[in-house]
């Protein structure tokens, strides 16, 4: 068995011996997307197992071990963990934990902590927790993100934004109920055969395969009417987590509603645009621009990828690209507030708007605090720039009731409902 | 004819429109919950006595409509899109309505752009919140009304949640403030919390409706309204059925009523709710239970055989007064427990004579008072002693079980709870403003649900399936119950389910912790909630620890201070004799304090004698009127140094800066920058109340930090000063003081500034310098700073820049030189004059006497010296931390903490801002830093109104943990 290993900061590390025996637990957030990405680790020799466990028990797990007024996301990915630990499905001393840390002023970077110090009061500080980061945060001799398994998982996440995109625009059109969920469980499928075949990851084989979701979804018969048309934008956690987010995309569903998601491409973006960002607004190595620079156009070449596969398609909504999104909240919110969703945030509500999505459900967990300014804190700018914008903010927390929420969102799609009555009118009259 | 149900919260409201819209019949009810069979007795009895055969359609709105229709499969339609429905047909001229409900706010703009807001999920003042305070007035809302209409005086009053309100009101009842004031004070909080949380910048003005219960049957209400906004508002007639006929007018895919009737009785609850397994086995187990707590019994004597020297404890609580008579062996002669009804001196009072009269054998020889009203109960009656609540709940368990380790009280309102190390009070946790799932929480919801308490503790026993309500605050928790319900909850599933949460709430929010072991293996319980053999038992199973309860867990505050006046009997005791106490008197002033900045309300009882005391100070000078000798203050030294930065005049002109925020510690910079370049730097002025209410009208997100919310305020301030240029910087990241991984600022201290931008409309004509600026990087600042220059100003040069950058970096470590400097003389005097000196740690901006609420000069008042963190967080080298130390003001609080450990006479205090969501994590750390010191860690949670009572309390308790 592999022997514990600690730094000299006392961490326990992740040795190559446990890459060898150790099982990997990963959170759920967004599902398409994790369930792509999984097999990238797998891929690469991690014995890697995505969490599906949910119920109320992650959320009392979470309370029992986090401070509660911690944030929402926090709570309840470490309330999956201890309640995974806990079911004695996992042999504990043959199992890991992995978790995101990305290096921002928000309180997301200490996730990580959290999760260690919730171990160490359930008497489980020598399970190891490894940081998925890309600032070098820390290391681990037995986990390393190689640079072709950071292009395989940025392809995996091009998939599963064209996957949810996708899915979204057919779904509530389709005639018979499942066939595009269907598609995307077949393309799940699929893909995790390539990628473990080592397919799937070329440029060309990308191209290939995106052309050809695009075709199948297309293929689907579909019966076209004016539905409400909602967008979601957030954290990101609760944006796409259905736990965190009270199964909203479902909730919208049964409403009637045609649902936009923006992708999770943006957001990587965004955060290595930041480093940019702060070397502009601050100073600094024009080496280090430069690199960042590279990998900036790497991930904007995939994105273009992904819009020219949805343009082969006339019937589908091509998202718009990174420096369009970006360009839109010029003059609306500076380009250094970068902590949590930072300008990403009010850009998407922008951009959602002038795509014809212009009501917005803005979801944060209680209290956020980048939310404070680059959600809330905005509505009232995105209304003057448009004023079709129909938003509302809101809040998830333990104890936030679905009732209240649903009933928020009730209003919202009172009003929706409301102009796209007079809208489809209009366009009857002037037909 | 066309039928609008408007289900609410805690009321049914119907219509019956006639194909003309006139209304044929009309009601208004309460539904205690019982929602679908009052809506299914309400539907038959319009069939039968309305309708006449005649066809009907139906439609339902409201908060709790939307549940049932859903369940039922009725059409639904959102209630305050149907207000808008209801207004667009009656009142079409109407520019903004202002509706409030049993637990919703809504405000809907009409004119002008259609805007329809509603309160968020935090967020009391609504009408439950107003009749929780009627609840704790001892009034009934007609009463309140009548009260409200003849107010001298406003206090200050947070309308954020039932919770907080509460906090504030009980000191001023304890305080003896009139009942008239309060209630009016209520009214006008309501009113500021709407506008606050809901107007978000817009302006109301026009014809503005109020609808709804609250402001149909509260004129006063209304007034408060018309005054914050100085308009005058017209309730319509109908007012409270504008939901309903909404409804009614909008029911295109109504459904007719025979369909809608075999619908919601076809519903019955479906028991969907998630549960817990039950309390007790079955009779025998509860049984064994109650056997083993009575063998935990305080000796008793018989009071009226008794004489000779005899020893009186009073607890005078936040919602009941408690008070003992012990013999010579800590016999029990004599108790009281009732509830204070808003003024506990008349009950001890009555109690006091009643003695005197009844048992004049015995002679009290020394008494001490306890509680909330301490030292109202100590300056009337001439009591003995006053003791903190902790130390008189301590002494109590001690009587009980010498060996006890952690004893926790759960009472009306609040929640004390404390380990015992070495024979001290070692750790305290009390609720904050926010959590107090206590006594009072649980007899609100038996009220609610038409239960008495007792009655309502025991039906929670026995229930089959208690239902899981989570362990947040009272507000959640009302909607979390009416969801239950929904879902087929019986009474008795929700009463253990509430025993739960109040003892999750203690566990988990409160203690924060995760298994019996952390708190120890002798408990010690007490509190009147603790006689509810409920939460006992839940507290037992959810520990899994047998503990004890002595069979006075209601009186423990009361025994034990009367076991305490007991061991320091001198013989004889100060207490008002018999003829005094017939000849008593008690009148109430209340006055503004002019002595300081704080301009604190006083509340003045007299007693008749030489005996008066003030309640709502925060310092001594109102009492003793004198300056009294320079107090060991860093906070004042710092905010008077601060204030030294007055304005030099230049020849470009003036540039505002709002005070608030990080300008607590980079006025000193900027201020230089600024001069240096010609410009004459005005910062705001100081904050007050009334700045405050300026400001917040334009907050867009009424759960950000109070610090935030201020700075709403300082614009308004500047601009009202005719301001042309505002600099606010936003700045992600702080100096790096080598103290952490990374030096940032929180997100709502780096960005504010974008917030205010966005919703400040005045700022557009004004220059808004706001851009993102990077003062950790000393050697690229000039040159991005003259960038920024340039986009507002001509011919500034780079050099002029740099210069300026030279004296600001400079001033700034002088700034920090004269701190430390000041810090070093306090440290050595307090060395010198053998005083504690307390850290009081935050953020610069705790400096602030309106956030700080001069809990510095309660400290001081207190006796002991006060530092800030930054005076010794330079004195340890960077260490390794359990977080992610990216914080600069963070990493000072972890480096003030682990100094703090060499030190046996400073002890830490922190402040924590109400949604503060950075010190979710930083609170742990310190403390976890603190103990494995072996020091006690404090926190004090503060908002735009903090309790200072429960705040010197755990001042109080910490200096008494420390003499011991």
């Amino acid at each position: 068995m592999a022997e514990l290993k600690r730094d000299k900061t006392g961490r326990i590390l992740f040795t190559k011996e446990m890459k060898q025996e150790y099982t990997i637990l990963c959170p759920q957030m967004a599902e398409i997307h994790f369930s792509l990405i999984i097999n990238v680790f797998r891929n690469c020799g991690y014995n890697m197992v995505l969490l599906k466990n949910d119920g109320p028990n992650v959320v009392h797990e979470g309370l029992k071990y986090v401070h509660n007024d911690t944030c929402y996301p926090a709570l309840l990915v470490i309330g999956q963990f201890m309640d995974a630990l806990k079911s004695g499905k996992y042999d504990l001393d043959r199992t890991a934990l992995i978790i995101t840390q990305t290096g921002g002023g928000c309180r997301a970077s200490n996730y990580i902590h959290l999760l260690r110090k919730a171990l160490r009061r359930a008497g489980m500080e020598n399970i190891p927790v490894i940081s998925l980061n890309l600032s070098g945060l820390e290391s681990n001799p037995g986990f390393s993100l190689t640079l072709p398994m950071l292009r395989r998982l940025v392809a995996g996440l091009v998939y599963g934004d064209l996957l949810m995109l996708l899915d979204n625009q057919v779904k509530p059109y389709e005639l018979k109920k499942g066939e595009s969920a269907a598609l995307v469980q077949k393309w799940i499928a699929e893909l995790t055969s390539q990628f473990s075949r080592n397919e799937g990851y070329s440029l060309k084989q990308q191209k290939g395969n995106l052309e050809k979701i695009a075709a199948e979804f297309a293929a689907i018969p579909v019966h076209r009417v004016p539905k409400i048309r909602v967008g979601i934008v957030g954290e990101i956690f609760v944006k796409y987590s259905s736990l965190g987010n009270n199964q909203l995309e479902q909730f919208l569903a049964e409403q009637d509603c045609e649902v936009n998601v923006p992708g999770l491409l943006n957001f990587m973006l965004f955060k290595v645009d930041n480093r940019m960002e702060d070397i502009k607004l601050y100073g600094g190595s024009s080496v280090k621009f430069r690199v960042v620079k590279a990998m900036m156009d790497y991930l904007m070449k995939m994105q273009e990828l992904l819009i020219a596969a949805v343009k082969t398609q006339p019937c589908f909504e091509a998202p718009l690209n990174y420096p369009h999104t970006k360009a839109l909240v010029k003059d609306v919110i500076g380009y250094g507030n970068k902590m949590g969703e930072g300008w990403l945030l009010t850009a998407e509500m922008l951009e959602l708007v002038e795509c014809g999505f212009e009501n917005i459900v803005c979801t944060q967990p209680f209290g956020c605090l980048p939310n404070h300014i680059c959600g809330k804190g905005m509505i009232r700018r995105i209304k003057e720039i448009d004023d079709r914008a129909n938003i509302v903010p809101i809040d998830y927390d333990p104890s936030a009731t679905r009732v209240n929420q649903e009933n928020r969102i009730k209003l919202m799609l009172a009003v929706a409902r409301e102009s796209l009555k007079q809208r489809t009118e209009k366009q009857a009259t002037t037909a | 004819m066309r039928i609008g149900l408007d289900v609410g919260s805690t009321t049914i409201k119907c219509v019956v429109l006639d194909d003309d819209n006139q209304i044929v019949y009309q009601s208004y009810e309460r539904h205690f919950s019982q929602i679908t069979e009052k809506m299914a007795e309400l539907l038959h009895k319009i069939q039968a006595e309305v309708l006449n055969g005649a066809p009907a359609y139906l439609s339902v709105s409201g908060s709790a409509g939307m549940g049932i229709a859903q369940t039922c499969d009725l059409p639904f339609i959102q209630e305050v899109y149907a207000t808008r429905v209801a207004m667009g047909k009656l009142i079409p001229d109407a520019d903004v309505i202002i509706e409030l409900g049993g637990e919703d706010a809504k405000i809907l703009f009409l004119t002008g752009g259609t805007e329809v807001r509603m309160n968020g999920s935090c967020a009391g003042g609504t009408g439950a919140f107003i009749d929780q305070m009627a609840t704790l007035l001892h009034l009934s809302l007609e009463e309140m009304n009548e009260l409200a209409a003849q107010h001298e005086k406003i206090y200050t009053i947070a309308s954020r949640c039932g919770v907080f309100a509460k906090s504030d009101v009980q000191p001023l009842l304890n305080q003896g403030a009139r009942k008239s004031d309060i209630s009016a004070s209520i009214f006008a909080a309501v009113a500021n919390q709407t506008i606050a949380g809901l107007a978000q910048g817009r302006p109301i003005r026009g014809k503005v409706i109020y609808l709804g219960g609250p402001l149909t049957f509260l004129s006063e209400l209304r007034q408060s309204f018309d005054t914050a906004l100085k308009v005058q508002g017209v309730c319509p007639e109908n007012s409270l059925y504008y939901v309903a006929m909404g409804a009614a007018f909008s029911s295109e895919n109504a459904v007719d009523l025979g369909t809608a009737l075999t619908n919601i009785e076809a519903y019955c609850g479906k028991s969907n709710f998630l549960s817990i397994p039950s309390l007790f086995r079955d009779e025998q187990e509860y049984r064994e239970f109650q056997e083993r707590h009575q063998s935990c019994r305080a000796k008793r004597g018989e009071i009226s055989q008794y004489n000779g020297k005899a020893y009186l404890g009073v607890d005078a609580g936040s919602t009941t007064v408690k008070a003992v008579v012990l013999g010579e062996d800590g016999e029990l002669l004599d108790s009281i427990y009732q509830s204070n009804s808003g003024n506990p001196v008349p009950i001890i009072r009555e109690y006091l004579m009643n003695l005197y009269r009844q048992y004049p054998n015995l002679t009290i020889c020394s008494s001490a008072v306890t509680g909330y009203g301490e030292e109202l109960l100590k300056n009337a009656f001439n009591l003995d002693y006053g003791i903190v609540e902790t130390m008189a709940h301590f002494t109590a368990a001690k009587y009980f079980m010498p060996n006890v380790d952690f004893v926790i009280d759960i009472g009306g309102q609040d929640m004390k709870c404390f380990k015992i190390r070495n024979g001290a009070v070692d750790n305290i946790f009390l609720n904050e403003a926010c959590s107090s799932g206590c006594g009072s929480f649980l007899q609100t919801f038996a009220n609610t649900l038409g239960y008495d308490i007792a009655d309502f503790a025991r039906k929670g026993l026995f229930a089959k399936r208690p239902v899981d309500l989570g362990s947040r605050c009272t507000v959640f928790m009302n909607s979390s119950v009416k969801q239950a319900q929904k879902d087929g909850a019986t009474t008795e599933d929700i009463s253990a389910g509430l025993s739960v949460s109040v003892v999750k709430n203690a566990i988990y929010k409160v203690i924060r912790a995760a298994s019996a072991e952390e708190l120890g293996t002798n408990i010690v319980v007490q509190g009147g909630t603790f006689l509810n053999d409920a939460v006992l038992r839940v507290f037992e199973k959810e520990l899994g620890v047998n503990v004890i309860r002595p069979d006075i867990s209601g009186l423990m505050g009361a025994f034990g201070a009367a076991l305490y006046a007991k061991s320091r009997a001198k013989g004889t005791s100060t207490l008002l004799p018999y003829e005094e106490l017939r000849d008593f008197t008690h009148e109430v002033k209340v006055a503004t304090c002019g002595l300081c900045s704080n301009h604190c309300r006083l509340t003045i009882n007299n007693f008749g004698g030489n005996r008066r005391f003030i309640g709502g100070n925060r310092c001594e000078k109102p009492v003793t009127r004198q300056q009294g000798g320079p107090a060991l203050d860093m906070y004042t030294y710092k905010l008077d140094l601060l204030q030294s930065y007055r304005p030099v005049p230049g020849p470009r002109g003036k540039i505002g800066i709002p005070m608030g925020l990080n300008f607590y510690e980079l006025l000193p910079f900027w201020h230089s920058f600024w001069t240096s370049l010609g410009f004459e730097v005005i910062p705001s002025p100081l904050s007050t109340r009334s700045l405050y209410l300026n400001g917040q009208h334009t907050i867009p997100s009424d759960t950000v930090c109070f610090p935030a919310k201020l700075m709403h305020g300082h614009i308004e301030a500047l601009l009202r000063q005719g301001i042309d240029t505002i600099f606010y910087p936003c700045m992600s990241y702080n100096i790096d003081e080598g103290l952490g991984d990374n030096h940032y600022n929180c997100p709502v201290v780096a960005y504010y500034p974008e917030v205010l931008s966005a919703n400040v409309e005045e700022l557009k004509q004004k220059t808004f310098i706001h851009d993102y600026v990077g003062i950790h990087r000393k050697r690229d600042f000039p040159i991005k700073m003259h960038q920024i220059l340039n986009q507002y100003f001509s011919g500034i040069s780079l050099h002029e820049v740099q210069k300026a950058a030279k004296a600001a970096y400079e001033e700034y470590d002088k700034y920090f030189a004269q701190v430390h400097k000041e810090g070093e003389r306090i440290i050595e005097e307090a060395e010198r004059l053998h005083k504690p000196i307390i850290v009081l740690s935050g953020r610069p901006y705790h400096l602030d006497p309106e956030i700080n609420h001069g809990i510095n000069k309660l400290i001081t008042s207190l006796g002991a010296a006060v530092i800030s963190e930054d005076v010794i967080s330079n004195r340890v080298e960077k260490f390794r931390t359990g977080v992610l130390n990216q914080w600069t003001y963070h990493s000072r609080l972890y480096a003030a903490a682990k100094y703090i450990g060499t030190r046996a006479d400073m002890n830490l205090v922190q402040l924590v801002s109400f949604g503060c969501g950075v010190d979710a994590i930083t609170t742990d750390e310190v403390r976890e830093i603190l103990e494995a010191e072996g020091k006690i860690y404090t926190q004090i949670k503060i908002d735009e109104i903090t309790n200072l009572g429960a705040v010197k309390i755990r001042l109080r308790s910490l200096f008494a943990a420390l003499e011991q």
